[in-house]
């Protein structure tokens, strides 16, 4: 069933061939298959084509990630919100597209794994790496047309058309995944420096300046961002049904999604008032959402560590909906525990005590170490001892996105802190979970602000007017669901920034995985990544390069780099070993080829999270964009007869054809279609450190 | 294990886990008075245009040829020149005017708006008087109830007590490099602070103790930062009024005033890097005078200051890239000079190898041959530390230890993690308790040494005794297949496919059998990290590896700590993962065979290479272990610019005397328009040129000045500010420190230059002539009356709280945030 949205994926894991091969015309004719380019280029896309293709329905299996970006696509089918960590929606919304047109309807459960390769592996199988690489090899290409007809005709529809696909496409890739914007910024400063060389050509008008400069700016910047809001805006308007990741989001979010929090809090009344009976959930929601938690049970009176507590009621903060969560807004200067009529709306600055719905204790804190947090103070709810620790339960109330000082206390939209008047501590979510004694829910303490921060900050969810005065009665209310109506829809511009925000701090458990690699294992092949194993028979399915491309590759960029230097350092003396022209080009290769290798690999160095081979592939793939311009200069620079010229020519049809043998004898490996014997896998393995599967029989 | 790190969090610190210092020199330019002669009268119209451009300024004769080969304006040149762009630096401005004192009123003459320093004389005498009067103010200000308060106020207790360290020679561990807190415990002990001070917490009162030694050392060099900085201004824009901004608004801010006046690392590492910085421009400007005496001094005394700074703390990297990069752009111009040979250019190169990544290297490895040579007592510090590394200190129970060198069947030894804080494989008569995992045996890691801790290795398929004497010795081999035997219970080390009761995805490793008799899953390889099979194993110095044969996982430590039921012991697991990290590598520690002869442990002595790379391993380890909590307030760094929340240094009551570390909000809000102003203004000019503008002579020097000068300035706070964005260790506020010395630097720089450029705007109009000065005069009592009204945050006050109309401070709480 997955295999028709894997079909849209492999045909744009061809493209990026296509593309490479274009690209290289603009720098030189192909070396190694001297026949016509036009030729070359069919020849190559069907080439292209038929690896990629080729047994495509196979295996029928559910492949490595393909378990989650599979989920994520019956959630788009069945318009269920939810959040990946991993990158912007648009490469989800693509493959749900391709899911789509192909006739899979979203009931499939992803949750089974049925137990120049690594392109070919990646490309074939539905994860994001060949969507991503395609957008980048695309931007890259648009940007050389656009600026080979910047020489000739300017703000030509050729022009613009290519400058547009530049900026569209690197959207794109940034859309699929982050990594998308080291490309972007490639081709962005690429972009700046040639626009700083067009500031500086005195035979230009200034209008004119003017006008490219605009021009690029709305390509380059405008555009792409536009784009960006444009996919959330999509994402965001498909996924209207609440899903499994709605307890990360704030209320106001759920509240916004059909279903889910929605359904209970539909018709709530808006401002919070004095006799108000309220969940609270803490605004933070690190380590779990929670919600504001009272129960029967003590502080035991010593801890095990020998410190002593109040032993009055515990106070602790429950990722669960209970009827222990209710709490009522009480006036300290009456009795009463419902709501007048008409309702006294509760406001910035105004003293409260909060009662727990169920035990009718005030929440409290005092000059008594929290259990876990001893720099924090103990929260309870009161119990009068009679032992001279008096009762500290009053309350300000802050509301911190308030918009004036008068603002009322409103539910859902509200976040509030309450800071504790006798201590000026405020009530705070710790983050530790509590022992045995306290079921292990979440420790709430009172801390004298260091500065603000979310863990401090707590907003009604459900919310009703309490009518009952006595207590019996009370409980069934607290019961009972809540009414009323008024609802509140967020702005596109609020919900967006929230699930942005909530995707560049969701942090990952650590997880180790066995297939994860370090960086500098990428460039070496150090590492594989086994995507599937047969259930029965050896055949398997790894990410594996092909070890001669990658070495090549390699080679290249270092021997570029030296051949860069030794040439600027030689013009700098005033040497010229190569024409202006054929400099202006090596030097733009260069910039593309290692400048994109390095934008897209380096930066993984600093990166703390859980790193795969497949990370380096976008890198890889401008590496290879560099190889045969390398070939092609040292043919066409460094040999100076003819004799070497041809022994050179020689060299690379070996080198070509040693690739190509490579490449076949890692086929089962790419394709996973033929099982292999113990010993025909253990010859395969050609790095100790590669893990391939061998049974045990 | 919770001590430890308890004690690591409290130990602050700013630094970066870069690379190890990549010194790269400052640079000089190059032969230039021979250029100077035809050069330095050219029409200043061409010389910017070109020198911007391509950053030549040989004479013009030789422009034309130049420019003819110059690359094509295409990506290569530009690519060439764009770390160069950023601060394409002072060559023209100073080759013209630091070309030689003489020339001074000469230009002055011709630049209407600069003041007229009628004489040669009086301009020294001037001089003199202004960096006497800035020293003098600023010494004032530093000194100034120095003694206020006498207890100890925040981190005061870290740097206080380990300068005590060093006078007591005791061994303790910090993340950051020793300099700084040495020269505090030098400072120390020549004022007869004795070391008996406990330095417990911020708060506690120095009763008799003499830290006015210490303190006063901080002072003196935090005051120095004002000298320093008038004098870098100066040199850059020729200006006093420009310097003389600077330094008033230094001398004025609160936040450099507290941070300089307490046994702190940062008035001493903010000293070296200004130090440096200084020097670097001094040498710039020696460029016309290469190989001079004045040159190699001030070349010499940036690679001093630059392991100065690099000793006292990480974040003295950023001050090296700065010099390295400077040096870059200087060798780069001085190699396309044509007229300079190879070898003269090749003399520069080694000069500055030389000065700028030799000596500093030397010095630094000296500071931390100095640092291991005082600490050669046991003390707090030695857990983190390895074996070898303990053995070396008196009082440390591997001190002058003498046990068997290689391991041999039937030893009996303990194991110890390699990574810092885990400890020993430990076991003991307690089993897991039900349904975790199989119940057997617990095994874990403990940190204390204890009987528990003792192993014997035999082989895995004999039960014989190897330490009956019939035997002959048989030592342990790499590849050997092994089994460890616990010595109090006699239960074998075993694990088997059962999830280990912590992290989930590795096996459980538990004790199992009885006297040594137990499965095949009690067999393990053991194996020295990068040796070849067959080697004997080493105490102490081999990294060993064991695997489990059945599984093929390998024995490690997660570093968790287990429930109440492990006696809060770390867990022990088998990873399948064959990852080489530090959790799973091991040593052994103790070794007891009576059949091999005992040798000194002295002879194992770590080299000093070895000391230093494992000193650098475990502060980058404390480093990365400082990790803000999650529900907690954490100080990011876009806070730090626009002075949003200070530090209390001492006391937050209203009956506390208070200190409270903020920037005085005047200056630091003039830095942050400051910084705009130059982007935009550093922007427009450059585009005008690019443009190819012709600018009229006067306003030439100002935009060299602005685009150089000023350049310089802002890679120096960009380079101070930026990398903590990327920083993944809990950060203060205090870190902002030294960005913000180069964003006043600038901020100088900048006003005198714009109000320069309106009073040449202006000049028809009366208001013209007096708008500089007017303006510079301004600013300054601006900056003044500000610190009139903030000093007592510095000073320290008494009282009710800010929010307080009775309090003294009342009104001055401008930004909710500040709570004082």
């Amino acid at each position: 069933m997955g295999s028709h949205s894997a079909g849209l994926e492999e045909t744009l894991g061809v493209l990026p061939s296509l593309l490479f091969c274009k690209m290289l015309r603009f720098f030189k004719r192909p070396l190694v298959v001297t026949a016509d380019i036009n030729l070359n280029l069919v020849a190559l896309t069907g080439l292209g084509l038929l690896t990629r293709l080729w047994q495509l329905c196979y295996p029928r299996a559910v492949v490595f990630d393909e378990v989650y970006y599979g989920q994520y696509i019956s959630f788009y089918m069945k318009r269920m919100f939810f959040l990946d960590d991993s990158g912007p929606p648009f490469g989800h919304m693509l493959l749900a597209l391709g899911g789509y047109l192909g006739g899979f309807d979203g009931n499939f459960l992803w949750n089974r794994i049925g137990a120049e390769n690594s392109l070919i592996t990646q490309s074939r199988l539905m994860l994001l790496e060949s969507l991503l690489i395609f957008f980048n090899l695309l931007a890259v290409l648009s940007y050389l047309k656009f600026f080979n007809s910047q020489k000739h005709s300017p703000f030509s529809p050729h022009w613009w058309l290519w400058l547009m696909l530049t900026g569209v496409s690197c959207s794109c890739a940034i859309g699929i995944k982050y990594m998308g914007i080291f490309t972007y910024l490639l081709v962005l400063s690429i972009a700046a420096v040639h626009a700083w060389n067009l500031i500086g050509d005195q035979t230009l008008s200034n209008i004119c300046v003017f006008g490219h400069v605009i021009a690029r700016a709305v390509a380059l910047l405008v555009i792409p961002a536009f784009l960006y809001l444009l996919f959330f805006y999509v994402h965001l308007m498909l996924l209207y049904r609440s899903g499994p990741h709605d307890q990360i989001m704030s209320s106001a979010f759920q509240a916004s999604l059909e279903g889910g929090l929605a359904r209970i809090t539909q018709g709530q009344p808006l401002e919070v008032a004095f006799g108000s009976q309220v969940t609270l959930r803490n605004v933070f929601g690190k380590p779990l959402p929670c919600w504001l938690h009272s129960h029967k049970n003590t502080y035991p009176m010593i801890y095990e560590n020998g410190r002593g507590s109040s032993h009055q009621q515990q106070v602790t903060c429950y990722p669960f909906k209970d009827i222990n969560n209710w709490w009522i807004i009480k006036d300290p200067g009456r009795h009463q525990l419902v709501v007048n009529n008409p309702p006294r709306p509760v406001r910035h600055g105004d003293i409260i005590q909060l009662v727990h719905g169920m035990t009718t204790r005030l929440l409290n804190t005092h000059d008594v170490a929290a259990p876990l947090s001893p720099h924090s103070q103990e929260v309870s709810c009161y119990i009068d001892y009679n032992i001279s620790m008096p009762a500290q339960n009053l309350w300000k109330l802050d509301i911190v996105n308030r918009e004036s000082s008068q603002d009322t206390w409103k539910t859902i939209l509200s976040e509030v802190r309450f800071v504790h008047v006798n201590t000026s501590a405020v009530l705070k979510l710790s983050g530790a979970h509590l022992p045995d004694w306290g079921f292990r829910q979440l420790e709430v303490v009172g801390e004298k602000s260091r500065g603000p921060h979310e863990s401090m900050a707590w907003n009604v969810e459900e919310h009703r007017y309490g009518t009952s005065q006595e207590q019996k009665e009370r409980e069934l209310e607290l019961h009972s669901p809540t009414q009323v109506d008024i609802s509140k829809n967020l702005s596109f511009m609020a919900r967006f920034s929230e699930v942005q925000w909530k995707m560049l701090t969701l942090k990952n458990e650590d997880s180790e995985h066995k297939y994860s690699s370090t960086p500098l294992e990428w460039v070496t092949l150090d590492t594989n990544i086994a995507y599937w194993l047969h259930p029965r028979t050896s055949a398997q399915i790894h990410l594996l390069g092909n070890i001669v491309i990658w070495v090549s590759a390699s080679l290249a960029t270092v021997a570029y780099t030296l051949l860069f230097f030794w040439y600027l350092l030689r013009r700098r003396r005033s040497i010229c070993d190569l024409p202006e022209d054929a400099w202006s080009h090596w030097v733009l290769a260069g910039a593309l080829g290692t400048g994109g290798w390095a934008l897209n690999y380096l930066p993984f160095f600093l990166m703390e999270r859980t790193l795969f081979l497949y990370h380096y592939l976008p890198a890889l793939t401008f590496q290879i964009l560099l190889l045969p311009i390398v070939l092609q200069h040292v043919s066409d620079h460094l040999c100076r007869s003819q004799l070497q010229r041809n022994v050179f020519s020689a060299l690379v049809v070996a080198w070509y054809s040693s690739a190509c043998h490579v490449s076949n004898m890692l086929r089962p490996l790419t394709y996973g279609d033929t099982s292999l014997s113990p010993g025909e896998l253990q010859a395969l393995r050609w790095k100790d450190s590669w893990d391939i599967l061998i049974r045990k029989y | 294990m919770l001590y430890a790190s308890g004690r690591f969090l409290a130990a602050r610190a700013a630094t970066t886990l870069h690379a190890p210092p990549r010194a790269r020199g400052p640079a000089l330019r190059g032969k230039r008075r021979e250029l100077q002669i035809p050069g330095h009268l050219e029409t200043p119209s061409y010389d910017s245009l070109t020198g911007l451009r391509t950053r030549s300024s040989a004479p013009p004769a030789r422009r034309v040829v130049l420019r003819k080969g110059r690359m094509p304006p295409a990506i290569g040149s530009s690519h060439a020149g764009s770390e160069l762009r950023l601060r394409r630096g002072r060559c023209a401005p100073q080759a013209s005017r630091a070309g030689g004192r003489d020339k001074v009123p000469q230009v002055a003459a011709r630049s209407l708006k600069r003041p007229a320093w009628s004489s040669w004389r009086f301009e020294t005498a001037g001089w003199w008087a202004t960096l006497a009067v800035v020293t003098l103010l600023s010494f004032a200000t530093r000194f100034h109830r120095l003694d206020q308060p006498a207890h100890i106020c925040w981190d005061e207790t870290h740097f206080g007590k380990m300068g005590s360290y060093y006078i007591n020679r005791t061994f303790f561990f910090d993340v950051h490099p020793p300099l700084g807190k040495m020269l505090i415990g030098l400072a120390g002990y020549l004022t007869g602070y004795d070391g008996t001070f406990l330095f417990q917490k911020p708060g506690d009162s120095y009763e008799h103790h003499n830290y006015m030694g210490m303190r006063g050392f901080c002072a003196f060099l935090g005051s120095w930062l004002i000298p320093f900085a008038y004098l870098t201004v100066l040199d850059l824009s020729k200006s006093f009024p420009a310097a003389l901004l600077t330094a008033a608004l230094l001398t004025f801010d609160t936040g450099c005033l507290t941070l300089s006046q307490y046994i702190l690392l940062d008035p001493i590492l903010m000293f070296f890097i200004m130090a440096a910085m200084l020097s670097m421009v001094k040498y710039n400007s020696c460029a016309n005078r290469p190989f001079s005496a004045p040159w190699w001094f001030w070349l010499s005394l940036t690679g001093i200051n630059l392991a100065g700074a690099l000793g006292v703390k990480f974040v003295g990297l950023f001050i090296i890239l700065q010099v390295g990069l400077n040096t870059i752009s200087d060798l780069w111009y001085l190699f396309g000079d044509l007229s300079l040979s190879l070898v003269t250019v090749g003399k520069h190169l080694t000069a500055r190898i030389l000065c700028l990544i030799v000596l500093p290297l030397v010095l630094y490895m000296t500071i931390f041959a100095v640092h291991v040579m005082i600490l050669n007592k046991s003390g707090p510090g030695d857990g983190f530390f390895s074996s070898a590394f303990q053995a070396r200190l008196s009082g440390n129970s591997l001190h002058n230890a003498s046990v068997p060198e290689h391991l041999a069947y039937g030893s009996v030894i303990t194991v110890k993690n390699l990574r810092m804080a885990i400890g020993y494989l430990h076991s003991h008569r307690h089993l897991y308790p039900e349904g975790i995992g199989a119940l057997q045996q617990q095994v874990t890691t403990y940190l204390h040494k204890d009987y528990n801790n003792l192993w014997i290795i035999k082989k895995h398929n004999s039960n014989t005794d190897p330490l009956d004497p019939s035997f002959p010795v048989e030592f342990v081999r790499h590849g050997d297949i092994i089994r460890l035997e616990h010595k109090e219970t006699t239960r074998n080390l075993h694990s088997h496919y059962h999830e280990a009761p912590l992290t989930r995805k590795h096996l459980q490793v538990t004790g199992y059998g009885i006297n040594g008799t137990g499965d095949s899953n009690d067999f393990w390889r053991i194996e020295v990290v990068n040796r070849k099979f067959g080697n004997r194993i080493k105490v102490l110095r081999s990294r060993i590896r064991f695997i489990h044969l059945v599984t093929g996982c390998v024995l490690g430590s997660s570093g968790k700590i287990l429930p109440k039921w492990g006696w809060e012991q770390l867990e022990v697991t088998c990873t399948p993962y064959l990852k080489e990290t530090a959790n799973s590598i091991w040593n052994i520690e103790e070794h007891i065979n009576p059949k091999l002869p005992n040798i000194s442990l002295d002879v194992l002595q770590p080299s000093f290479s070895e000391i230093l790379l494992e000193s650098h391993m475990v502060m980058i380890w404390g480093n990365n272990g400082l990790k803000p909590k999650d529900n907690e307030f954490t100080s990011k760094p876009w806070h730090w610019p626009i002075n949003y929340q200070g530090l209390h240094f001492s006391g937050a009551n209203d009956t506390d005397f208070r200190v409270y570390l903020l920037g005085n909000p005047v200056v630091w809000w003039l830095n942050l328009v400051s910084i705009a102003l130059y982007l935009l203004s550093g922007s427009t000019i450059a585009i005008a040129l690019q443009r190819g503008v012709q600018l009229p002579a006067e306003l030439e020097g100002l935009t060299r000045v602005l685009l150089r000068g000023g350049g310089q300035l802002l890679l120096g706070w960009m380079l101070h500010y930026f990398p903590f964005f990327l920083m993944g260790r809990i950060l203060y506020f205090h870190h902002y420190f030294p960005a913000m010395l180069f964003s006043t630097m600038l901020t100088g720089v900048l006003w005198d230059t714009l109000l320069r450029l309106c009073a040449w705007g202006l000049a028809s109009s009366p208001l013209g002539s007096r708008i500089h000065v007017m303006g510079i005069l301004s600013l300054l009592l601006a900056t003044a009356y500000s610190f009139y009204l903030f000093h007592p945050l510095a000073y320290g006050m008494i009282g009710p709280l800010a929010q307080e109309p009775e309090s003294p401070m009342a009104g001055l709480r401008w930004l909710e945030s500040w709570d004082f």
